[in-house]
């Protein structure tokens, strides 16, 4: 568990700085420009999401390192109405807004890790995560710098 | 300027220089409709390289701006997808049949001539 980056989603406006962080720090943990994209394009969709349903909430973005991989995980919150079908909203892209709402199917195929808790009247959290396995050569590199 | 658009003959060419908010993609929307209009336009083509994240709503924006368009008697080509962007959209899933697509921009012009019927002879 390392340092974190919030990033607040008050309106459509925040979707672009949110983006940028998150692709930022994929870039950070050396993931590949493809899996930055597609690690924005989710954070695209759920802090939309929030937007949409809640008004507003909140993108918590925490890098991992961990011995054999580093990874993204990416913690998507708000205080609304909740997601009453959860399944429903994650297998047919339907929401109540009429919003088609392929975003948080689209989302949890960009990601390797994707989990939903939501109850009615309390708000939604969405996580998800996006790994990276780390090479030898990457490996062998820190553990020259740490004895140095 | 977040998007800059040009006319060349009977076409405009819209180049998206930042990344849009959501408001902005849909006041893009109304304001092409408007020009295509005004400007009697038979073809759009819709330069999108600069974005670097096209998510279900832009792309479902850019299909509706294709049939809105269509509707105004003109036809749409998208220039510029990236191929990570092409990568994360296939994820949605959308329907992006009323999208043209076109690697660049001598390619979407002859697109857009063979689609308005004419061969290129006279140059548009």
């Amino acid at each position: 568990m390392e340092d974190e980056v919030r990033v607040p989603i008050t309106s459509d406006a925040d979707l672009v700085p949110a983006r940028a962080q998150g692709r930022a720090l994929a870039q950070e943990l050396g993931f590949s420009q493809t899996d930055a994209t597609l690690i924005a394009t989710a954070i695209s969709e759920i802090a939309r999401n929030i937007v949409v349903h809640a008004g507003r909430g909140e993108i918590v973005m925490t890098r991992m390192h961990e011995p054999h991989r580093y990874g993204l995980v990416i913690v998507a919150s708000d205080a609304g109405p909740g997601i009453l079908e959860v399944d429903w909203a994650l297998e047919r892209g339907h929401t109540s807004r009429g919003s088609l709402g392929l975003g948080l199917p689209g989302a949890r195929r960009l990601m390797d890790e994707f989990q939903v808790e939501t109850r009615a009247g309390s708000g939604t959290t969405v996580t998800m995560t996006k790994w990276r396995a780390r090479d030898d050569l990457e490996r062998l590199r820190e553990r020259r710098r740490h004895r140095a | 300027m977040l998007v800059a658009i040009l006319k060349q003959g009977d076409y405009l060419i819209a180049s998206i220089q930042f990344d849009l908010t959501d408001a902005q993609v849909l006041a893009l929307r109304d304001d092409l409709s408007d020009r295509i209009g005004r400007s009697r336009a038979r073809g759009l083509i819709i330069d999108v390289a600069q974005l670097d994240v096209i998510d279900s709503f832009v792309a479902r924006s850019l299909g509706s701006i294709a049939i809105t368009a269509r509707l105004r008697g003109a036809e749409t080509v998208i220039v510029g997808i990236e191929p990570d962007v092409a990568i994360a959209m296939v994820q949605f899933d959308l329907d992006l049949e009323p999208l043209r697509t076109a690697l660049d921009l001598d390619e979407a012009l002859s697109l857009l001539d063979r689609l308005t019927d004419r061969d290129g002879e006279d140059g548009g």
